[in-house]
């Protein structure tokens, strides 16, 4: 019972690689917000907790290599869930590119949403499950080619 | 991906795709911002073209530009464009720039209701999927409204992948759409017991986030919950599941009690440390095994451990109180967020023992903290929790005084004022510490200098306010009141802020006024006199002032002391009558005191008094907010020393009168306005002072010598030793730096060096004791606090749109909606126009004119449709390709253009083989067509249910009339009906629920029902329409056969080879083979072919031999084997039912033999 505000991943420059909001806001705050939380984790020392609290929400993050995974998510919720729904993406982001790393992400940013689409949707988990979460995204991109691409595709 | 296939057209060679624009970014890291303007130009001339894919790339562009930080609203109707794709690869890029960019404000969003609801009914769960989770990024109220139906129906699809996302959505549009909750919660119950593991863990997550916000309503569902978290092993179904038990906890006791053994046996079992957290989370068993967190070296246990032990303390503060070693030792640590929630912790352990101690602990870190948000924050804490309680805590007020000005050193604070406010509610209400707080205060004042000196302490120098208050107020215990004055006259004061400054002139005229009585008592004319002198002489400096306030104030001011010059110079006594204007006592009033006075019977507030003053009298009432508040209480008189009987009587009196003045509420500023941010204000405590502290320390007070003292005399009060106290004082108040920290008295031992008599807060009579305004009414999750075991109303039904499902009567609901619909008609129409603007800028004035006259006759209702075809069918561009088509359709006879087929425009010769793209593809055929109208359509088979199929007829009006009345109605077989309305007769139709402007599509659906699919069936039909135009209206008819083909009865299901194999070794399958010859189109259009008219998705392919599977709705399996040899094709066919794959392969055959 929680659910997640938004996601983040952004470099250790600071760069942002994917944003994924589940509330609305407007693209001002958006940025605003980002530009904060950015700031915030960047700034903090790598041996310290994964958890800040910032304004009334709390955010979760973890290093993964030049990446941070940043969750905000309410009070009430489970830290350590949230931590884990961090490490579960990222390994379902390693299933599917297989040795993932962060030139994937900025160069398959739309596959990174899709898994991610798989994975929690309205902020809520809705696949605990690796291997469906990573069928249903492979299923998805084997339907478009069999339609179109499947002539590009090299025997399997 | 999608990108691949747009390589092959030429004009289109140079687009840059995703990684193109990607890489070019890293690579122009100097000038990014002029590269991405280039590309955004790039990008709003491909969106320009009519080619979907060339969209899709531009889309899919924009989003990762959006992440960037750029704004992309502007391209939201090509993002719906993309979305109503009909290739998956396009359309899931659409949703998710839609989901990304889109929300509730964004007005075409409306547009997308019917493109998503034809998405969410697709045969293909992937489209519905991508279609629900963009629902839950931009589900607006409408779309909640409009879609909820059509959401809780796909929550029994048969797939568990749609049933779990379903589910999940349909908490968002309990939010956005209240009303559909207790509709939809009976099917969202049954959920919980889906067999899917996924659907379930969905539906108690909504449900678990439900009974969070209104855990009473969900009450019932306590033992269904109760099976589950013994039953499951899912951790994160339990989690959740423990959660919500602990909302439901505090509304039935008795449940806490069942909780304890399973939650005792997960804490024991679980390997888990998120599950663990979770249940000594809810059931508070053990502090012991929180230390063990505490202690552990991982820094994210450390954090939850003293979050937890952070909710323990609110209920049980005893066994927490016992690790306070360990909480202090957290103090040290070098993570921010450990320490604040360390600091919380510290908040509710504090007691009169080991207050000072944990105060000293954080002032020593005040001094090294960094950070100034930290520092900050330790001292609101460190005044929170000397504060709380009414000063509970605190059994030495001098030590307090003197924290609170060593707390004034704090360079950069913002929290000045609240130091002042603490300083200002201590020294009002404990008498006994005045005279000690009127030095250390003067002792501020001399060293203004230090506190005010630059701009970045201006936070700080609020504890002036509160100094020169303090010092005037109470000016009798000051003994060098002339020092005070003198400081408060230096001409550095003006450079503080105004309100502040305003209250030095006030209380400067105090301490004058003390200082006057003084030496007047004493016989010091002249010295009076050089005081009068002085202040005459400073004053003009704040005369100056630019602040109204001080301004005003000290001309005032100036004015009296020159005539008290003039008096002095006569030698008359004045002291006495100066010294009255500030006389009376200050009583701290409740915050709330205010509101609870009850309205008098027969008051009535909104009555005019008088009558309404016209628009020019209502400014008069202004000025009178230019005053601070603080000028109320100067301005009271003092009254001598009143015992309390006469006290009582008095405030009685005055009651008597505020109930009686009408003018008081509101004309009065609430003298306890500005006691409100100082936690519990209470009446004056009466203060006994232990004398055997000394008052007067020496220099600037140091907080840490009154800890010593206090160790020491508590020492001494059990030790009883009173003769020789002061002398042991003496001699260890050399040992300063010396700690002992540890105590061995109980907390009851203690006896307070101050005593704090606790009285009730000064309320008005008759005040109403509840606290009812503390509620939100704006809460969100408020309107979802509905009663769920009630029995559903009938009129407690989702929305349904009439057209869409044909099953369902017209209801009012509906039509409600309808109407709704076209009261938006302006808005949306207005919006077309600016879009189609903007694509199509350079288009003639006359056309658009055209265009413009057409939709306003139009009625809207399939948005997206209308919009398509109002963007380019009327171009004679479109002509000509429709055209085209035509003569293609020739020649395979069964392709047929599709609505929306921008694609078609990719006619291809060249043929190397990698790269040849697919001829185009449309599932929509012909169904009749005459000069008025022209109707394609196709058949999909409907998932929810395995013997109905829905027919999607596409209605276009090819005249210059308009259209409308059209009924269609078809002969029923045996076999295969059609759908109607309860109650109406198989000879009636159906009406098409919309009317046709000239030259306008639109598309409806009806669904049939079948008992057989195994065999192809053909049903006559007629439409009838009414045609109007300038000559009048007729009717007319035109009469159609709908083809329903085997292959309409399959519906596209990838499948794995192994289970492909598996299914093939069954040997419960027919078998049944066809050759056809002649074939020239490449083995991959061949596929390709194969997968779109007949619903088949590749397998397995190797070479130029490929495996192919499908599934019919009723669930046969259909598995094929095609091979390829030079000239011809051969295919083996594998089905459950040997009808149906005979059938299928005559079809097959018709369709290839065509190639």
């Amino acid at each position: 019972m929680w659910k997640i505000h938004f996601i983040l991943l952004f470099s250790r420059q600071g760069k942002l690689r994917l944003q994924k909001w589940y509330t609305t806001l407007p693209d001002k705050e958006k940025k605003k917000i980002i530009r904060e939380i950015v700031q915030i984790i960047l700034s903090r020392n790598q041996k310290t907790s994964s958890f800040v609290d910032w304004k009334d929400l709390k955010l979760v993050y973890k290093r993964y290599a030049s990446l941070y995974f940043c969750c905000a998510i309410e009070d009430q919720d489970n830290e350590l869930l949230t931590l884990e729904v961090v490490h579960r993406y990222v390994e379902l982001l390693d299933r599917y590119f297989g040795n993932v790393c962060e030139l994937d992400i900025i160069f398959n940013f739309e596959k990174a949403y899709f898994i991610l689409d798989e994975f929690i949707i309205g902020g809520e988990v809705q696949e605990t499950s690796k291997r469906s979460a990573v069928k249903a995204i492979e299923d998805s991109d084997m339907l478009q080619e069999t339609v179109e691409e499947y002539m590009n595709k090299p025997a399997f | 991906m999608a990108l691949k296939m747009v390589k092959g057209s030429i004009d289109r060679m140079f687009d840059k795709n995703l990684q193109d624009l990607v890489r070019g970014i890293r690579n122009h890291k100097e000038d990014e911002a002029k590269y991405i303007s280039q590309c955004i130009d790039e990008i709003k001339q491909e969106l320009k073209q009519d080619n979907i894919a060339v969209k899709a790339n531009a889309v899919c562009k924009l989003t990762y530009l959006q992440m960037l930080g750029y704004d992309i609203s502007w391209a939201a109707f090509n993002i719906i464009e993309v979305m109503s794709a009909s290739k998956f690869t396009f359309k899931r890029i659409g949703y998710l720039a839609a989901s990304q960019c889109f929300h509730e404000g964004t007005d075409v969003i409306m547009l997308t209701t019917n493109q998503i609801r034809k998405d969410l009914s697709s045969p293909n769960q992937y489209d519905t999927g991508v279609a629900l989770t963009g629902l839950s990024c931009f589900v607006t109220p409408d779309l909640a409204r409009d879609l909820a139906n059509d959401i809780m129906t796909l929550m029994s699809h048969t797939k568990p992948y749609i049933r779990k996302k379903a589910v999940l959505i349909m908490y968002k549009v309990f939010l956005k759409y209240p009303e559909s909750l207790r509709p939809a919660f009976p099917r969202l119950k049954e959920k919980l017991e889906d067999p899917d593991p996924g659907v379930q863990s969905a539906a108690v997550n909504v449900i678990c986030e439900l009974a969070r916000r209104n855990p009473k309503n969900y009450l019932s569902l306590a033992p269904l919950f109760f099976k589950l978290m013994t039953s499951s092993t899912n951790n994160w179904v339990l989690i959740k599941i423990i959660k919500l038990f602990g909302a439901l906890t505090p509304l039935e006791p008795r449940l806490g009690k069942k909780l304890i053994e399973p939650l005792t046996n997960l804490i024991h079992s679980t390997s888990a440390m998120s599950l663990l957290y979770e249940c000594v989370n809810t059931v508070i068993l053990c502090v012991q095994k929180l230390r063990i967190l505490i202690e552990d070296s991982d820094q994210n246990l450390k954090y939850l451990g003293l979050l937890a032990m952070s909710k323990i303390l609110k209920t049980h503060p005893k066994s927490v109180q016992s690790h306070k070693d360990l909480i202090l030792q957290c103090l040290d640590d070098k993570d921010e967020s450990i320490r604040l929630r360390a600091l919380d912790l510290l908040y509710g352990m504090v007691s009169k023992k080991n207050l000072m101690e944990i105060v000293k602990k954080l002032m020593i870190h005040v001094d090294k903290a960094e950070g100034t948000t930290y520092r900050d924050e330790l001292l609101t804490k460190i005044i929170d929790i000397c504060s709380q309680s009414n000063y509970q805590y605190i059994t030495n007020f001098e030590w307090y005084i003197s924290i609170l000005v060593e707390l004034t050193r704090l360079e950069g604070t913002r929290h000045g004022h609240l130091i002042a406010a603490q300083m200002l509610d201590v020294a009002i209400r404990v008498k006994a510490i005045r005279k000690f707080a009127v030095s250390q205060m003067a002792m501020l004042l001399d060293n203004a200098h230090l506190i005010a000196s630059n701009t970045q302490r201006n936070g700080i120098c609020e504890v002036l306010y509160a100094a020169a208050w303090i010092c005037g107020e109470f000016s009798e215990h000051l003994e060098e009141a002339n020092q005070t004055l003198e400081a408060m006259l230096r001409p550095k004061v003006t450079t503080l802020p105004g309100h502040i400054q305003a209250v030095y002139v006030q209380n400067m005229v105090k301490l004058y006024a003390s200082i006057l009585q003084q030496k007047e008592q004493a016989g010091e004319k002249e010295a009076a006199q050089e005081i009068t002198q002085l202040m005459i002489e400073k004053l003009p400096q704040f005369v100056q002032s630019a602040d109204l306030e001080v301004q005003e104030r000290a001309s005032c001011i100036l004015q009296l002391i020159k005539y008290i010059q003039k008096l002095q110079v006569k030698e008359v006594p004045v002291a006495e009558e100066v010294i009255a204007l500030f006389a009376g006592e200050l009583n701290p009033v409740a915050p709330k005191a205010q509101k609870k006075v009850p309205v008098p019977e027969g008051l009535d507030l909104d009555a005019w008094i008088n009558e309404p003053p016209s628009d020019s009298e209502s400014e008069d009432e202004k000025p009178k907010t230019i005053f601070h508040d603080e000028e109320q209480r100067h301005s009271r008189h003092r009254q001598p020393e009143i015992d309390e009987e006469e006290l009582a009587r008095r405030r009685e009196a005055r009651k008597q009168e505020q109930a009686n003045n009408p003018f008081y509420i509101k004309s009065s500023p609430s003298p306890q306005k500005r006691y409100q941010d100082t936690p519990g204000v209470e009446h004056i405590p009466v203060v006994q002072i232990d004398l055997s502290v000394p008052l007067k320390v020496p220099g600037m007070p140091m907080s840490d010598q009154y800890v010593k003292l206090e160790e020491e005399r508590r020492h001494k009060q059990k030790l009883e030793k009173d003769k020789k106290k002061k002398k042991q004082k003496k001699e260890k108040r050399g040992k300063h730096h010396r700690h002992n920290s540890l105590h061995t008295e109980s907390e009851e031992d203690i006896a307070p060096a101050h005593h704090v008599d606790i009285i009730t807060e000064e309320m008005p009579e008759n005040a109403l004791p509840s606290d009812e305004d503390d509620k939100d009414p704006n809460d969100p999750y408020k309107a979802l606090d509905i009663d769920l075991d009630k029995p559903l109303a009938d009129s407690e039904k989702l929305p349904v749109q009439r057209h869409r499902n044909v099953e369902t009567l017209k209801s009012p609901d509906s039509e409600a909606l309808l109407v709704e619909k076209k009261s938006k008609k302006p808005k949306k129409k207005e919006k077309k126009h600016k879009e189609k603007e903007r694509e199509k800028g350079k288009k003639k004035e006359k056309e658009k004119k055209v265009v413009e006259e057409e939709e306003e006759k139009k009625v809207i209702c399939q948005d997206l449709h209308c919009l398509k075809s109002k963007s380019s069918k009327h171009k004679k561009k479109k002509h000509k390709k429709e055209k085209e088509e035509k003569s293609k359709d020739k020649k395979k006879s069964k392709k047929k253009s599709h609505h929306s087929e921008e694609e078609t425009t990719e006619s291809v010769q060249n043929g190397t083989l990698d790269d040849e793209p697919l001829p185009p593809m449309s599932s929509y055929r012909l169904l009749a067509e005459n000069p008025y109208i022209k109707m394609t359509y196709d058949i999909q088979g409907n998932l929810q249910n395995d013997s109905q199929v829905t027919v999607s007829v596409i209605f276009e009006n090819k005249s210059t009339s308009f259209l409308k009345s059209m009924e269609l109605n078809v002969l029923d077989s045996l076999n295969t009906k059609m759908l109607r309305p309860e109650g109406s007769s198989v000879h009636d139709g159906i009406p098409v629920p919309f009317q046709l402007p000239p030259g306008i599509s639109n598309e409806a659906q009806f669904v049939f029902t079948l008992q057989s699919i195994v065999m192809a069936q053909k049903l006559k039909g007629t439409l009838s329409f009414i045609v109007k135009n300038d000559e009048g209206s007729t009717h007319e008819k035109l009469d159609f056969k709908l083809h329903f083909s085997c292959a309409s009865y399959l519906i596209t299901t990838p499948c794995y080879s192994d289970a492909f194999a598996k299914l093939l070794e069954s040997g419960d399958l027919h078998m049944n083979s066809i050759k056809v010859d002649g074939i020239s189109i490449s083995f991959q259009h061949l596929l390709a072919k194969i997968c779109f008219h007949h619903h088949f998705s590749v397998v397995e392919r190797v070479d130029s031999c490929a495996s192919m599977y499908s599934r019919s709705i009723q669930g046969h399996h259909v598995c094929l084997l095609v091979k390829k040899g030079e000239n011809s094709v051969s295919v083996d066919g594998k089905c459950s039912d040997s009808t149906l794959l005979s059938n299928l392969l005559d079809e097959m055959k018709e369709t290839l033999s065509k190639c």
